[in-house]
């Protein structure tokens, strides 16, 4: 069957039709790896959510225990609902500024390739030392506001529910922006010239090229980032981890760090695991979602036009 | 990543269609995205700057100066401080870890786009497996560190940096994949089928063609998946106990819960000590990049 579909260009097949027999050989390290240590865990998720153990006892089947009391306990909406927040409001803000930092990004003045290698640097830093850097910061105390006497910047910020929600965002955006900037700078420069100049020759203005040309050809650089922007708040552990703890109370428990507090400090690796069937099946809806906007073809380079 | 490639290339031609004119594109200032980015590069930068001059001040004068003022005496003593407290040794064991996973991810991932490739979409199997790796980029790896922790307690390697080792390489690969692959296929057709007809196996177009010509792409992949796991911080955080296990991140989490850690400037020049090796990795890596572009180019 496939091979009379992909008979249609022979010459590209051929040489397969001699080393076929070596081909899939050379895949197999790499699939070996990813079923062992991701496909195997995978399964495996699902199989501990049914099941109870404290880390140090035995693994008992017990069924739907773990999922009625994850399912009925009200920590739940709040971790799902603090996780929303989070991907919602990092999402509505690395956006638009990522889109317009991209844009100015990419014209073509050398002092522009210099600010992209000063972006760079967030990236380079661990969620860890971010969180760390921001803590001392922010500190109420000793913190930057209190060394320069700004009562603005003199908050109890990781003390208020509010406010702690909101420093996580703000360095999530610290740390993301400057690589969805980056992202957008080379969708914006493979966007064709002659597009700007047909504008440009109908008297078009920048606003005007900016909505009707810049942002429709960098549709799929949106569902890249946003894909990318959406998954991986998900999973957004570390900084929350070393930041707030989940605190103030549980006003920044997100989902992961919810897994994680329920597994390793709770010791109920059952509840946990059901937590990370609910992770993965909503990272899973979420890309096959944004997929389905963008439209194109699942084969087709994730990170074009990146 | 790919951007660098191809934007580069695009450039180059843009560059040369539009003659002497030169290529600057809109004409009128963006002034929206100029104070937007300029604006953020402050954001960006103040808390850098900060981070590196506090490293530089004492104790006392943390809490005295002006925190956005450069220390009048600059003090390498919280260095020094911080490498008396075994931060080599986390180093040595994040280095370590980065090695041990680069190395087989970046091999295997190699292999695995070349075979998917070179073979077309043609063979079910190769199909399948480029399916499951790019589903694995949709799915949160993180939520399957429970059965990852149960699976390395079982093969006795808690607490072991091998045992960090080997889940990293499986989550580093389906990205890596992805990328190389890209590459891979801008490699002009005409030239494996020259390989084919000097008589070359695939093993030898692999490494003879196929890995020289896409090196930009495998040295990009390499310093992504070497950030990635130098910064981890979820896995040791899980899958290590002992304080000697430690790799950076987690030490620099320690270092600031313990008692140094109201000692803010040397809390700082840890953070410091950790992005040096990633700044040279990224200094020397970016310039690899450029050199394999015109090294492609200037034939």
């Amino acid at each position: 069957m496939s091979a009379t579909t992909a008979g249609r260009t022979p010459s590209a097949v051929a040489p397969e039709a001699r080393g076929g027999g070596v081909l899939p050989w050379l895949a197999l390290p790499a699939l070996l790896a990813f079923v062992a240590f991701a496909v195997l865990p995978l399964i495996g998720v699902l199989l501990l959510s049914f099941t109870s153990w404290d880390t140090l006892g035995q693994i008992k089947l017990t069924g739907l225990e773990s999922w009625r009391s994850v399912l009925t306990d009200p920590g739940l909406p709040h971790a799902l609902w603090v996780t929303f927040l989070i991907t919602a409001l990092s999402w509505a803000f690395q956006t638009p500024a990522s889109i317009l930092i991209g844009v100015f990004l990419a014209g073509r003045q050398r002092y522009r390739e210099l600010l992209a290698v000063l972006y760079f640097i967030p990236l380079l830093l661990s969620s860890a030392a971010i969180a760390i850097t921001y803590k001392a910061l922010l500190d109420p105390n000793f913190g930057l506001g209190a060394g320069l006497h700004i009562d603005l910047l003199t908050q109890d910020w990781l003390g208020e529910p509010g406010l702690a929600l909101g420093v996580v965002v703000f360095v999530v955006s610290w740390q993301f922006i400057p690589f969805h900037s980056l992202l957008y700078q080379g969708g914006v420069r493979q966007v064709p010239r002659s597009l700007y100049e047909a504008a440009e020759l109908d008297g078009a203005g920048r606003v005007r090229m900016f909505f009707s040309i810049t942002l429709p050809q960098l549709k799929y650089t949106i569902i890249t980032s946003s894909t990318l922007m959406i998954v991986g708040s998900l999973t957004f552990f570390d900084l929350i981890f070393v930041l707030t703890e989940g605190g103030p109370g549980d006003a920044t428990r997100a989902l992961a760090l919810d897994m994680y507090k329920r597994g390793f400090q709770a010791n109920l690796m059952g509840a946990a695991c059901v937590i990370g069937v609910i992770l993965v099946l909503v990272g899973l809806a979420l890309a096959l979602l944004l997929r389905r906007l963008g439209g194109r073809d699942p084969n087709a380079s994730q990170l074009e036009g990146a | 990543m790919t951007a660098t490639h191809t934007s580069a290339g695009a450039e180059r031609a843009a560059a040369r269609t539009s003659g002497r004119r030169p290529a600057s594109a809109p004409q009128r200032p963006n002034w929206l995205g100029g104070l937007v980015g300029w604006l953020w590069l402050a954001v960006v930068i103040i808390p850098i700057y900060w981070i590196v001059i506090t490293s530089l001040k004492t104790q006392t004068n943390y809490y005295l100066t002006n925190p956005l003022l450069p220390p009048i005496d600059p003090t390498l003593d919280n260095y020094r401080l911080v490498l008396q407290l075994d931060f080599p040794l986390y180093f040595l064991n994040s280095l370590l870890v980065a090695v041990g996973t680069v190395i087989p991810s970046v091999l295997f991932a190699f292999m695995a786009a070349y075979a998917i490739v070179r073979s077309g979409g043609a063979g079910r199997f190769l199909r399948a497996v480029n399916g499951l790796f790019l589903m694995g980029l949709a799915i949160p790896l993180q939520a399957t560190v429970i059965p990852i922790y149960l699976m390395i307690i079982k093969l006795h390697l808690y607490d072991s940096l091998l045992g960090l080792i080997l889940p990293s390489v499986a989550f580093a690969i389906p990205l890596s994949v992805l990328v190389l692959a890209n590459f891979i296929r801008d490699v002009p057709k005409e030239l494996f089928e020259s390989m084919r007809l000097d008589g070359a196996t695939e093993w030898m177009t692999l490494w003879r063609l196929a890995f020289p010509l896409t090196r930009p792409a495998v040295v990009t992949v390499s310093i992504y998946n070497a950030l990635t796991v130098w910064n981890g911080f979820l896995l040791p955080l899980i899958l290590t106990q002992s304080p000697d296990k430690r790799t950076l991140p987690l030490a620099l989490a320690a270092f600031q819960g313990g008692p140094y850690g109201v000692n803010v400037p040397a809390v700082l020049a840890s953070v410091v000590l950790t992005i040096l090796p990633m700044l040279v990795l990224y200094t020397v890596g970016r310039r690899q990049l450029l050199s394999g572009l015109t090294a492609g180019f200037g034939k």
